[in-house]
This record gives structure tokens, C-alpha cells and sequence, in this order.
């Protein structure tokens, strides 16, 4: 086989869908094949069938969440409160950001500054450490707000480019026609701006849900915290692992299907 | 019009930068009330840029502009009362788009004059058949053309009840079959006396509808005259060159 034979089976197996698929089963086989062999090295023992337990118990008859469902409810509650704060926070950003009285929009950009240019972890420690003491805030609250201060600094841009993309030429109409600064934002820019803007902000509560598992480093009782504790009682890290991972794929993956379905819509619209 | 009125807009030495380029150079201007007024002069000239000073689109940086009878300054209320008594038309039209085209013209009448929804609507409809589109009121900008959009955005001015109208080369966008539906019902606003300044490149409508010929070039009111004079006689050089550009096509 010289090179252009090679070049044009390569261009084949690009199209056909069946040698797509071959590929992909030997590439996970191949996969497969070095965690099954590599754990047998270790002389890993493979419990999967201890898993149930952990995500739900039957007793008498009624169904119990089991300790990984129990850390998957705080991992959503928290998810919950933080897209709220995090919209609130992120729209009074973005608004400062785009005022004209420069000590809000230099407010703003410090804010957006600092959270963006230090790493999370980092931000963690300094609410837990040092501002959950002096105001007495608990570590689930600690771990909202501060995941909410990092998440809106995102929020914060897509809100402010779904405004500005907004043609100048409506402001000027509204403003033409005598609307207050206000009603212009209500009924012209918002409804305009907010379609562009819900695709990215899905994909950013999905980033919320990922970040949220590094609130297990100030021990809040989430999906992955249960994880670890599990592990430290079982040893069945992969499992384990494997597990929790799988549980933030179905929830993030069911989120990226109905940001899809967003986006689809949106264009329709308009 | 009477000569001794006070002017319902009176330009003195306006002033307007972007950056280093002077884009108004000590403007002055008046306008008397029904006074028809039409613009023209070479793109970059400053006509948009004078116009959209006048409901302050864009802030003058020296000089004062008063509008019946209020200066525009600093002061919000003002601004915001000078936008009501003056429509403006767009190049672009500038319609909302996720608005009906009804909803168009009821938004600022119930929001800005505090009309109830069906006073507003009445009023709209009255205005949408003035433009003679009463049939699309309920369709979305994006489904009208082009000659229809602009006469659903005169409508929607109207709908403030002005007392003075501009016009932002409302048909340079357009395409030329459209153009005479937009400008005849200029020309219907003007019978009925609005005071308008019209900033437009359509000679033959400026001459059957202009009180006033206003020629500027690099941010200059360089030559005014009734239109009798000026396309006839105009005594400025530039103005003569713009002319022949303009009307030997």
C-alpha cells in the first residue's frame, strides 16, 4: 500500500459510519482492556454490586435515599440557590458595568477582576476561613456564596454582551420616543436581549453544577463529599468514582440536551 | 409663517466633536413653527449629526440648542420632555422587532403620555391608516417591506403627537419602488403643517415641500436659502458643485 492508497482508505473510513463505529468499540475496548487489566494488577477486588445501597435502600416495602442520592439532593439544592443569586448578582453587575457613574462600572470591574484571576479553591478558603467566621455563616451558605461570586462574574459578560448586541438603533428609537432609561431596558432591550442570552446561561449553570463539587474540601455533605466519605468506610474508590462521575454526566448531559432544544427554539424566534 | 415668532428651535454656535474630528463647527440655526426645513450636503457633512442633536441623541459639546422653549442641558427632565414634543425618523426605521406593529405604536403613548391601552390603541390606528397600512397591525416588522416599515416608524412618531418632525434620510435605505410611498406621506405631513427638518438627498420632493434649503459641508450651515433661490442661484461655490453632482444624474 503506497502513501495515496493509504490516504484514500483513511478518507473512507472517515465516511463510512460502520468503520466510525468499529473505531469507537475498539478504542473503548482498548480503553476497557488497561482499567480492567491495570486493576487486576493491583489486585483490585470490583464491587459493583455494593453500589445500589448507596443511591437508594429498601425497608419494609417503601424506597429510602441512599447516601450518594442524599449528597446528589444537596449538590441540586445548592445549584438551585446559586443560579438564583447568581442571575441577581450577575445582572446587577452587568448594569453597573454598562452605568454611567464610573464608581459603579470600577466596582464592577474590580469584582470582575479579582474573582476571575484567582482560582477558586483559593476564593473557597478565603470565604471559609476568614468571612464565614466574622459573619457566622454556616458551610452550606458559604459554599452558595462563594461558588455565587464566581459563577456571576461569568453571568455578569453573557449578560452584558446579550445587551450590547442589542442594535444601538433601538436605544435611539427608544429614546426618540421618549422612553425613560427604564422603560428601555423593560420593553425593548430585556425582551430582545434575553433569547440571545439563555443558551450560554444554561451552559453556565452546568458549569455551576461541576464547580459545585469543590465544596467538598470544606467538608459540605455533597454528592462528592458522600463520595468521599463512602470510600474512606468501603475503599471501593472505583466504583465509587465511577459512580459519581456517572451521576453528574446524566444531569449535566440532560441539561446540555435542553440548552440544544433552547438554542433551536431561539432560532426559529427570530 | 410669521417672521417675528420666536423660533420653535434655535441652534446658536453648536459645537459637536468625536474625538478629534469636529463634526459641527458653531452651527446656528433657526426654525420658525410649520416651517418646513430640508437638509442636504455630502455624506460626512454633519446633517445627521446636527438633527440628532436636536432630540440629543448625540450631546453638543458647546453652544446652545433650545426647543420650544426648553435648552437642552444636562437636565434629564428636559431631555426627556423635548423627545415628546419632537418624532424622529430613521434611516433604518428602527422598529421594534419583537413587537406587533401595533404594539409599536402603543408602547411609548401608554408608557411616556400615560395613555390607557385602548386610548393608545385608537390613536395608533388612526395614525395607521393615515400612512395607509391599517390591514398590518398586527403582523411583526420583519413581515412588512421596506416602504411599509418606514411608514409604520412615521406612525409611530406621530403616535407622540409632535410638534416637530426629523427625518433621517428616511429613504436612503429603500428600495427605489418604495420610495415615493414614504415621501408622499412626507409630503401629506407637511400640507397638513408639521414643522419638519428633513435631512434627505430627494431633490424634487425638497423642492415641492421646503420652506428652506439647508446646505452643509464639512459641519458647516455653508449656504440657506428658500428653494426659488437656492437651486437656481445658489451663491456658494460648494453649494453649486453639490448641486451639479447631485441633479445631473
Amino acid at each position: 500500500m503506497n502513501r495515496t492508497q493509504v490516504r484514500r482508505w483513511w478518507r473512507l473510513s472517515q465516511q463510512s459510519p460502520w468503520i466510525a463505529t468499529l473505531q469507537f468499540l475498539i478504542f473503548m475496548a482498548l480503553v476497557m482492556w488497561v482499567v480492567l487489566r491495570g486493576a487486576a494488577e493491583m489486585g483490585y477486588q470490583w464491587q459493583w454490586y455494593n453500589i445500589p445501597e448507596y443511591l437508594w435502600k429498601e425497608y419494609k416495602g417503601e424506597l429510602y435515599p441512599g447516601q450518594l442520592t442524599k449528597g446528589l439532593m444537596v449538590t441540586l439544592e445548592m445549584t438551585f440557590w446559586c443560579t438564583i443569586f447568581t442571575l441577581l448578582v450577575g445582572l446587577i453587575t452587568a448594569l453597573l458595568r454598562m452605568s454611567n457613574s464610573w464608581s459603579g462600572s470600577l466596582l464592577a470591574t474590580i469584582y470582575l477582576e479579582v474573582v476571575r484571576n484567582t482560582p477558586l479553591l483559593v476564593q473557597l478558603y478565603l470565604f471559609y476561613f476568614v468571612l464565614s467566621p466574622i459573619f457566622g455563616v454556616d458551610r452550606f451558605w458559604t459554599g452558595v456564596i462563594c461558588l455565587t461570586f464566581y459563577e456571576a462574574s461569568f453571568v455578569a459578560e453573557i449578560i452584558r454582551s446579550g445587551i450590547v448586541s442589542v442594535d444601538r438603533g433601538q436605544w435611539e428609537a427608544g429614546d426618540a420616543v421618549g422612553l425613560s432609561r427604564r422603560d428601555a431596558y423593560r420593553f425593548i432591550v430585556l425582551p430582545q436581549a434575553v433569547p440571545l442570552m439563555l443558551p450560554p446561561l444554561t451552559g453556565q449553570i452546568i458549569n455551576l453544577i461541576k464547580h459545585s463539587a469543590i465544596v467538598s474540601v470544606i467538608a459540605v455533605a455533597d454528592l462528592t463529599t458522600e463520595g468521599r466519605n463512602i470510600i474512606a468506610d468501603t475503599f471501593m474508590s472505583f466504583e465509587i468514582w465511577f459512580t459519581v462521575a456517572g451521576i453528574y454526566l446524566v444531569i449535566t448531559l440532560t441539561l446540555s440536551v435542553f440548552v440544544t432544544w433552547l438554542e433551536r427554539r431561539v432560532r426559529v424566534r427570530t | 409663517m410669521t417672521e417675528n415668532q420666536d423660533p420653535i428651535i434655535r441652534l446658536t454656535d453648536v459645537s459637536k466633536f468625536f474625538g478629534e474630528f469636529q463634526a459641527l463647527k458653531s452651527v446656528n440655526m433657526e426654525v420658525q413653527l410649520g416651517e418646513r426645513v430640508v437638509v442636504c450636503g455630502p455624506s460626512g457633512s454633519g446633517k445627521s449629526t446636527m438633527i440628532r442633536c436636536i432630540n440629543r441623541l448625540e450631546e453638543h459639546d458647546a453652544g446652545r440648542i433650545v426647543v420650544d422653549g426648553k435648552e437642552l442641558t444636562e437636565d434629564m427632565g428636559n431631555i426627556l420632555a423635548v423627545r415628546r414634543e419632537v418624532g424622529m425618523v430613521f434611516q433604518q426605521f428602527n422598529l421594534f422587532p419583537h413587537l406587533t406593529v401595533l404594539r409599536n405604536l402603543t408602547l411609548a403613548p401608554m408608557r411616556a403620555r400615560k395613555l390607557s391601552l385602548k386610548e393608545a390603541e385608537e390613536v395608533a390606528m388612526q395614525y395607521l391608516e393615515r400612512v395607509q397600512i391599517p390591514d398590518q397591525a398586527n403582523k411583526y416588522p420583519s413581515q412588512l417591506s421596506g416602504g411599509q416599515q418606514q411608514r409604520v416608524a412615521i406612525a409611530r412618531s406621530l403616535c407622540m403627537k409632535p410638534r416637530i418632525m426629523l427625518f433621517d434620510e428616511p429613504t436612503s435605505a429603500l428600495d427605489p419602488e418604495m420610495i415615493k410611498e414614504v415621501l408622499d406621506v412626507m409630503i401629506e405631513l407637511a400640507r397638513e403643517g408639521m414643522t419638519m427638518i428633513v435631512v434627505t438627498h430627494e431633490m424634487g420632493f425638497a423642492k415641492t415641500v421646503a420652506d428652506t434649503m439647508v446646505f452643509m459641508d464639512h459641519g458647516e450651515i455653508v449656504e440657506s436659502a428658500p428653494p426659488s433661490d437656492f437651486f437656481t442661484a445658489p451663491e456658494s461655490e460648494r453649494t453649486q458643485l453639490f448641486l451639479s453632482q447631485i441633479l445631473s444624474h
